[in-house]
């Protein structure tokens, strides 16, 4: 199911599936690793519109609430 | 001269390559935005000598922020191209090293971390990249050197790549995943107990907890360090001076050449903070009062930059930064500043747009004292009691919240979000730690002392042409009448754009309360930076920007100073 970074609980897995945004957007998003096909992990979701922090390859990346809700995400049920 | 260009992503290893191949020292961290400018080097190539460039980390060649363009313009100046690998993220960074070879500019890679991509299972087949880039590809371990010399020996076999031709963006990315997939073996890794704890300094609740016990011993580490520096080292060394000024002063006798070199006597003796003498107080407050702190304070910090806490705390700070119209990374200024405003406000190129930037530097410029001058404000504040030096800490704090607030209703401009990459937790490497340390503090003693003695040397001019009584006589006023302090503390803000430190010191004599130390000692921060900061400040901000944040600073020094009056004193 499609869901966008931004619904996800901490400690979901998903496969991310698109980005809704502008050329400029995805770039960033797929320069930093956050690519389309990739397994995502949401290690933490700051209170207070706080930040989304995620892990893919091994690696974390902290990205605004704006940009979490512009990544969509393939959950399993 | 060939000019050989180092780029690669943030945080790859970019900036320790340049100090191997060069002998120059450049600052290096674990964080993305250590390197916001260009540093510039010499090496020595098989047909002669060549300049080399450390260019700030970039993701691609289409910029996001300042630190990035200067990264995209300098590619154009490379005769040949060292591209830094982060051999533990080959599929990332390949997408900057592609942009970058469509070019066709000679290159040479470096897969840089060889030794960590190692420990964490990652295998790469470099024979099998170096055919599928067609340039020579050399796995480095910048820390330690290992393959520096291997680098150095084929930078001769740069050339333009055989192989990668100028593609869409699309293909691009196909090309990424298909030259990955091809060369790169992981070891399945499971999540160990260091990975949670890792995590634990970015959640919410348990981040904020180590954020504040971090923050906790990072101060009482810089207090503690540098007390104990100058109660073993820098005092009994003054201790063995002070026969010898004596013996001068007494060899000199009274004249203008005693007031400049020794200052004023108080009941025949040396006061190292007043007597404003080049040999007493010129070296006295440098090396006494705040080197130590400077020396524990660079250490504190680098520590804190190698280890990659840094980002984690950017991150945490998100949620309040992002009020103020910055985002986390706005916490990297911040920090920078409370060493020296002016890494402090080149810092602020880590940020993405003009409007995060002006209030960035502009904050930073009001309500983040420099170590030097904190170091003055408690050996100045300190003896009254903590409960002042807290006073004036807790208005500056309040003041960089209040005026962040309103900043980011009324500039206008962009607000992006944070979006960072967090680094790995490194073990700081010792002598690495060491080195910046000492840079550092070379750094302080080069362009603040100078600074300090010219100080005090025009302090002396003046006040001897009888220019400090007329300032005093003018602002008087203003001084008096709104803030509460004695006229003479206007020769104080004087110099205080020449340096704070000194100035903090010049209100020693005027025999305040320490009520009216705190006022002043607030405003010394806030209505104006150092004239080193304002430099630096003109050209990020450009002469529109300064003028708008000098506005800022002006009307929110005479506003806090009017209202801590009313509060502190009275009418
Ligand atoms: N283990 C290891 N650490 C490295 C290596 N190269 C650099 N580092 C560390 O990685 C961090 C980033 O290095 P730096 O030169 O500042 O990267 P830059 O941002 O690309 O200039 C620093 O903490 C370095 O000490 C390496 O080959 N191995
Ligand atoms: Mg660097």
């Amino acid at each position: 199911m499609e869901k966008t970074l931004l619904e996800l609980e901490p400690g979901t897995q998903g496969t991310i599936a698109r980005f809704i945004g502008n050329p400029g957007f995805v770039r960033k998003l797929r320069t930093i690793g956050i690519r389309e096909g990739k397994t995502l992990t949401v290690v933490t979701r700051h209170p207070l519109g706080g930040p989304v922090v995620i892990e893919v390859d091994g690696r974390e990346v902290t990205l605004g609430r704006g940009m979490a809700g512009r990544v969509v995400v393939d959950v399993a049920e | 001269m060939k000019t050989v260009v180092l780029m690669g992503n943030p945080n790859v290893g970019k900036s320790g390559i340049f100090s191997r191949l060069t002998g120059t020292r450049v600052i290096t961290s674990n964080y993305a935005g250590t390197t916001v400018d260009v540093s510039r080097g010499k090496m020595h190539l098989p047909d002669g000598p060549a300049g080399v460039i450390d260019a700030p980390g970039t993701y691609s060649l289409t910029p996001t922020n300042p630190a990035e363009e200067v990264a995209a313009r300098i590619l154009g100046e490379a005769d040949i191209v060292v591209n830094v690998v982060d051999a533990t993220n080959l599929e990332r960074n390949l997408y900057l090293t592609l942009e970058t070879l469509e070019r066709g500019v000679p290159a040479v890679v470096a897969l840089n971390l060889w030794d960590e991509a190692g420990h964490q299972g990652i295998a790469i087949d470099v024979a099998g990249l170096e055919a599928l880039l067609g340039v020579p590809v050399v796995p480095t371990v910048g820390l330690s050197g290992e393959g520096i010399r291997e680098l150095v020996g084929r930078l001769g076999e740069a050339r333009p790549s055989a192989t990668i031709r100028p593609m869409s963006e699309e293909e691009r990315w196909a090309t990424v995943g298909r030259i990955t997939g091809e060369v790169q073996t992981i070891a399945h890794r499971h999540h160990t107990l260091a990975d949670r704890l890792a995590e634990a300094s970015i959640r919410p609740i348990s981040g904020l907890f180590i954020a504040l016990a971090v923050i906790a011993a990072a101060f009482l580490a810089v207090r503690w360090i540098g007390e104990g520096l100058i109660a073993y080292v820098f005092e009994p060394l003054f201790d063995l001076y002070t026969p010898i000024v004596m013996r001068a002063s007494d060899l000199l006798g009274p004249g203008i050449l005693h007031e400049i070199l020794i200052g004023r006597l108080f009941e025949g003796e040396i006061d190292y903070v007043q007597s404003m003498g080049l040999l007493t107080t010129g070296l006295f407050v440098p090396f006494a009062m705040i080197l130590p702190y400077i020396v524990a304070f660079y250490l504190v910090l680098s520590i804190l930059e190698d280890t990659g806490y840094l980002p984690r705390l950017a991150t945490l700070a998100d949620t309040f930064f992002h009020r103020l119209g910055m985002h986390g990374y706005g916490i990297i200024p911040v920090f920078l500043g409370f060493g020296c405003n002016v890494p402090g406000a080149l810092a602020t190129r880590v940020l993405e747009t003009k409007k995060q930037r002006f209030i960035a530097a502009t904050l930073m410029s009001l309500a983040i004292p420099c170590m030097a001058q904190i170091a003055m404000v408690f050996g100045v504040l300190g003896p009254f009691g903590l409960r002042y030096v807290v006073m004036v800490f807790a208005t500056l704090a309040v003041v960089y919240v209040a005026a962040g607030l309103i900043l980011n209703r009324v500039v206008p401009g962009e607000c992006p979000e944070i979006f960072l990459e967090i680094p790995p937790y490194r073990a700081p490497d010792l002598r690495a730690t060491a080195t910046k340390t000492w840079m550092r503090v070379r750094g302080f003693i080069g362009e603040a002392i100078p600074y300090l003695f010219l100080g005090i040397l025009l302090v002396n001019l003046l006040y001897s042409v009888g220019f400090l009584d007329l300032l005093a006589a003018v602002f008087a006023p203003v001084m008096e009448a709104w803030l509460g302090l004695p006229a003479g503390a206007a020769v104080a803000l004087l110099v205080g754009f020449l340096r704070k430190d000194l100035a903090v010191g010049m209100l020693v004599p005027l025999g305040m309360s320490p009520e009216q130390l705190v006022i002043a000692v607030t405003m010394l921060t806030i209505y104006f930076p150092c004239v080193a900061t304002f430099v630096v400040l003109l050209r990020e901000l450009g002469a529109r920007g300064m003028l708008a944040a000098a506005g800022v600073m002006v009307t929110a020094a005479l506003l806090v100073g009017g209202a801590l009056r009313m509060i502190l004193i009275g009418f």
